[in-house]
């Protein structure tokens, strides 16, 4: 059983976790190379989405998570006061299009295959999906509901999950990268080298985001997470015009792709502050941190099939990140069983937000071998489908 | 056999004074030019003037240097290789890779190249830049889109006055200086019957000119620095510049218009409230100390129907950080001396720079368009213009040590004064989620209180919100050992500036209110828009890029 741990990334996923450590009594600090919610976590949406996933233990743990987030909202909103900002959690609903005949169908065939894993995924007339979004195109060819998909603002998320860590004792220190690992003669891990000196650690979880496969390269193990870019388009703006999250059918195939050239899919919703965001592009290019006008072109087209009278909206704002990439598209969450003494929460690709949560349970059972909520097993480094990966550059 | 030397192309964005002499410059070393500005004339802010179809005899007597600008206009306009595009706002810079460019020819508007446009020279790189623009009115339905790939591009995007919070600044009727001027001079529209100027810098003393002109009573120049600092800065009077005799002679023009509408200057005084129903109807006025707080018992309400407020500049920087010019710890473009940025084959001038006036920013102007054209700083052609840039040097460093901000002004601040104007943030809104979230990073901030999210992409408020974030002592996050970490963090106005020499870039780590990937609003349609064909410079560089 693990007492201390030091969580390397002040994310959404290591704030969850800080925080779900911190409540069950473990001492827990954060070392944040910059500063808090300033890497992945404030670089995207903050859809909460069971839609989007097939069924598999990703989708498992969307729907264990999804159960998790309205209570933790109360509970933060409770506990942090009204000074603390809105979560702006809503459980608005998602609706996911098809635009072209092709696409009818296979969009039909994937709600029915998430409908007998459990999911709310409704198959709806066209009219019907016109009357809950009355300024969609109505070309559309095919549409279901899923009335589970929610949204949160995940900075405001990443600084409550943080600030909550706080009042339980733990320690989150911003400016500190670290750079290096402490092992005793038996190869376990017992601290870390810091730009700050050198931090003992009783257990290290590495949730260092799409730099974790850095990190633990720096910390002397191989993890294959890589920078997957991803662009979203920010309006003005304007009167509520998209009620729910808006889909097109095509995100499954670019969510799902490992394929590195560019796709974009269209992701359409209002944020409470009154704008849209239009999302959104998946590339492996590295950490380019270019603006591409090809990218957001492409976006802004496919939003336009969705909606055409965004035509007449202005985009204020364009701005990306780097969503952490596991290879088999599934989360690392669990003991190294390579290194002892370190744990891995990271590579959740464009899912983080929704599944810090469940992500968090599912290490606080494993740090103190208390019982799982859901099956692991399918979350362990030591899966087998990502030995080919973990031994590449021995 | 000698190789035919093709024509270098530059591309000059900006037709302030900085730009247009540019312009000029690039053009009489032989390039062709192109010459791009948003507004729907040239001359940018300072010789703003009213459109050809009002015109007026008065321009003259409004503006210094009236025949400069007219010459420089008058002989770009005339000239065949020279393109003046206006209502053309630049609303992407993309960086391409060198390696990318694998075609040497530039991407200059195939009209504008009259030399037979086919030889290259090999040894010509051009720029790594794309530059995506929109050309028409902003409000009209469809702009029409062109990218330009240049083989130099100059920058000169001037700068746009900066004004600190205050309640009751969001009123009608108080203006910033900038806009005031552009009233004034632009319009020709009194701003009211009584009128106040205040704030800091001895560009409050032309603005009171140009109100005053339109007929409006200015009841004074209310100039925050104390005397001292003035005297420190300007010796021996605050409107006259060391070393810059000329521009010493401009500014006591302006006081001896200041004598003639008898209008008071007075420093060590802030407007510190703007006060009204609808609009405004009165400011207090309060003594300031050097640190610029009010000291109590000073205040005076004083009655008016318009108040022009600049405590000083903002850099329009988000076109070179998206090229991916280096910055000063100042926050100006970096150049040297031939008015280089940190990227190859990218020029800047003007205000961008530096805050240095008029007639540095001709000077740069010139020496820029004319490194860019392909020709040296040292060349004898540009011995005045460098002469004039060594005069003005020092000028911006001058103004700042006189003028420049001071902490204290934070104490003008009410819990309800709006901070960030365009989402209604409140000062104390701003204060509380800081202590709450224990003031993390400028972007976590910025995200939790919507502070710079606005319409005006924090154009208008993110500096201010900087400094206030900046203010406190644990912004840069909290350490267990009791000191911020400041380091390379993105918070503190001090601690943020980012030396990275890749500055640019839409996903940088670290945030600045100056970075802006979409540097104007644009319309998803025209956005989705594929270019117009007939207008698009792309296709020279098409060639090489099946
Ligand atoms: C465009 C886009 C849209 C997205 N949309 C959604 C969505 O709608 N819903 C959803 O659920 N997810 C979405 N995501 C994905 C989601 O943002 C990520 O999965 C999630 O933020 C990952 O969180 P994290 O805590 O693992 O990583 P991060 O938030 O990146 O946190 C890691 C932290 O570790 C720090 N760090 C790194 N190295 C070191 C070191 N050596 N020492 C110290 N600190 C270090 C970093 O500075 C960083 O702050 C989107 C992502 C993108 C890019
Ligand atoms: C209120 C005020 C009073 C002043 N009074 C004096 C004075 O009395 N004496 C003096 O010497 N100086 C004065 N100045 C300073 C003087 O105006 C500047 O020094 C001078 O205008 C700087 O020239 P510039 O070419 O660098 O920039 P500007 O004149 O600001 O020109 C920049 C141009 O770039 C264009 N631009 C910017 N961004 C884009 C884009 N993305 N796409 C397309 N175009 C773009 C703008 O439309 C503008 O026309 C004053 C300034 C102000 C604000």
């Amino acid at each position: 059983m693990v007492s201390d741990v030091v969580i390397v990334g002040a994310g959404i996923v290591g704030a969850a976790c800080a925080r779900a450590l911190a409540v069950a009594g473990v001492r827990v600090t954060v070392l944040e190379r910059g500063a808090a919610a300033s890497g992945t976590s404030a670089k995207g949406e903050g859809n909460l989405l069971v839609s989007d996933k097939g069924p598999g233990p990703e989708l498992d743990l969307a729907v264990y998570a999804a159960s998790l987030w309205p209570d933790l909202v109360d509970e933060l909103a409770d506990e942090l006061g009204p000074a603390f900002p809105s979560l702006e959690y809503e459980r608005k609903g998602g609706l996911v299009v098809a635009t072209t005949a092709a696409g009818a169908e296979p969009l039909r065939a994937f709600a029915a295959s998430q409908r007998a894993a459990g999911v709310d995924a409704r198959a709806i007339p066209n009219g019907t999906a016109l009357e809950l979004e009355p300024w969609l195109n109505p070309e559309i060819t095919a549409a279901v509901h899923y009335p589970d998909d929610a949204q949160v603002q995940p900075v405001i998320a990443t600084e409550a999950l943080l600030a909550s860590a706080r009042n339980h004792g733990a320690a989150v220190r911003t400016g500190v990268e670290v750079t290096g690992a402490k092992r005793d003669a038996s190869g376990r891990l017992i601290g870390l080298v810091t730009t700050a000196g050198d931090v003992p650690a009783g257990a290290v979880l590495l949730a260092a985001g799409p730099w974790s496969g850095e990190t633990a390269r720096a910390l002397g193990a191989i993890l294959p997470v890589r920078p997957r870019r991803g662009m979203v388009l920010v309006t003005t703006r304007m009167p509520h015009r998209v009620f729910h999250k808006v889909y097109d059918g095509d995100y499954f195939g670019a969510t799902q792709s490992s394929d590195a050239a560019l796709q974009t899919s269209s992701v359409v919703e209002s944020t409470a502050a009154g704008t849209v965001l239009l999302g959104s592009s998946r590339e492996q290019v590295g950490f380019d941190e270019r603006l591409r006008v090809d990218v957001i072109r492409e976006i802004a087209t496919k939003a336009l099939r969705l909606f055409p009278f965004l035509a007449n909206a202005s985009i204020m704002r364009a701005y990306g990140g780097f969503r952490p990439f596991m290879p088999d598209h599934l989360p690392v969450i669990g003991e190294d069983h390579r290194i002892a003494g370190l744990w891995h929460a990271s590579g959740h690709e464009g899912a983080g937000i929704g599944l810090s949560l469940a992500t968090a349970e599912l290490l606080v059972a494993g740090m103190l071998g208390t019982a799982a909520p859901i099956d692991a097993a399918p979350f362990g480094l030591a899966r087998a489908s990502l030995a080919p990966y973990l031994e590449e550059a021995a | 056999m000698i190789a035919a030397i093709r024509t270098r192309t530059v591309l000059v964005v900006g037709a302030g004074p900085a730009g247009l002499a540019a312009a000029r410059a690039a053009r009489e070393r032989g390039a062709s030019v192109i010459l791009l500005d948003a507004s729907d004339a040239t001359g940018g802010q300072y010789w703003r003037h009213l459109p050809p179809s009002r015109p007026s005899a008065n321009e003259r007597a409004l503006h210094h240097g009236w025949s400069t600008y007219r010459a420089l206009h008058d002989e770009l306009e005339r000239d065949d290789g020279c393109e003046i595009v206006l209502g053309a706002q630049v609303w992407a810079i993309e960086r391409t890779d060198a390696s990318d460019v694998t075609d040497a020819s530039g991407g200059a508007d195939a009209s504008a190249v009259t030399d037979a446009s086919a030889s290259t020279d090999a040894a010509t790189v051009p720029a790594p830049v794309a530059v995506h623009v929109l050309v028409g009115p902003p409000d009209g339905t469809r702009r029409v889109g062109r990218t330009f790939r240049p083989d130099a591009l100059v920058l000169a995007t001037g700068a746009h006055d900066r004004t600190l919070p205050f309640p009751g600044w969001d009123l009608p009727g108080v203006f910033t200086a900038g806009a005031a001027q552009a009233f004034a001079k632009g319009e020709r529209v009194a701003l009211g019957g009584r009128v106040v100027v205040a704030g800091a810098g001895p560009f409050l003393l032309p603005v009171a000119a140009s109100v005053a002109a339109t007929g409006a009573k200015v009841l004074g120049v209310y100039e925050a620095s104390r005397v001292a600092g003035l005297v420190r800065g300007w010796l021996p009077k605050p409107w006259q510049l060391i070393g810059a005799a000329k521009k010493g002679g401009e500014l006591a023009g302006y006081v001896g218009s200041h004598l003639r509408h008898r209008i008071p200057y007075v420093t060590g005084r802030a407007v510190v409230a703007a006060h009204g129903a609808d609009r405004v109807e009165a400011v207090t006025i309060a003594e300031v100390d050097a640190d610029w707080a009010p000291i109590a018992g000073t205040e005076r309400r004083v009655e008016t129907d318009a108040v022009c407020v600049s405590h000083g500049f903002t850099p329009r920087l988000e076109l070179p950080i998206a090229a991916g010019c280096e910055l000063t710890p100042e926050r100006f473009v970096r150049v040297d001396d031939g008015q280089r940025t940190s990227v190859a084959g990218v020029y800047a001038a003007g205000e961008i720079t530096g805050i240095g006036g008029v007639d540095a920013a001709l000077a740069e102007g010139e020496i820029a368009g004319h490194v860019a054209a392909g020709g040296s700083a040292r060349d004898a052609d540009l011995g005045a213009a460098v002469g004039a840039r060594r005069t003005f040097a020092g000028f911006a460093a001058r103004i700042e040590a006189a003028h420049g901000i001071r902490s204290g002004w934070t104490s003008w601040l009410d819990d309800d004064t709006l901070v960030c104007r365009c989402e209604e943030v409140p000062y104390g809104r701003l204060r509380d989620t800081r202590e709450a979230t224990c003031g993390s990073g400028l972007r976590s901030m910025k995200l939790t209180t919507r502070a710079g999210l606005g319409i005006c992409q924090g154009r208008i408020c993110g500096r201010t919100v900087e400094e206030l974030l900046g203010a406190g002592p644990d912004v840069g996050g909290e350490d267990d050992a009791g000191h911020a970490a400041s380091a390379g963090l993105e918070t503190a106005a001090g601690g943020l500036f980012d030396r990275r020499s890749d500055a640019g870039g839409l996903l940088d780590r670290r945030a600045t209110t100056d970075r802006r990937p979409i540097a104007s609003p644009l319309r998803i349609g025209e956005l989705a828009a594929a270019e117009d064909p007939t207008t698009s410079t792309t296709h020279t560089v098409r060639k090489g890029h099946p």
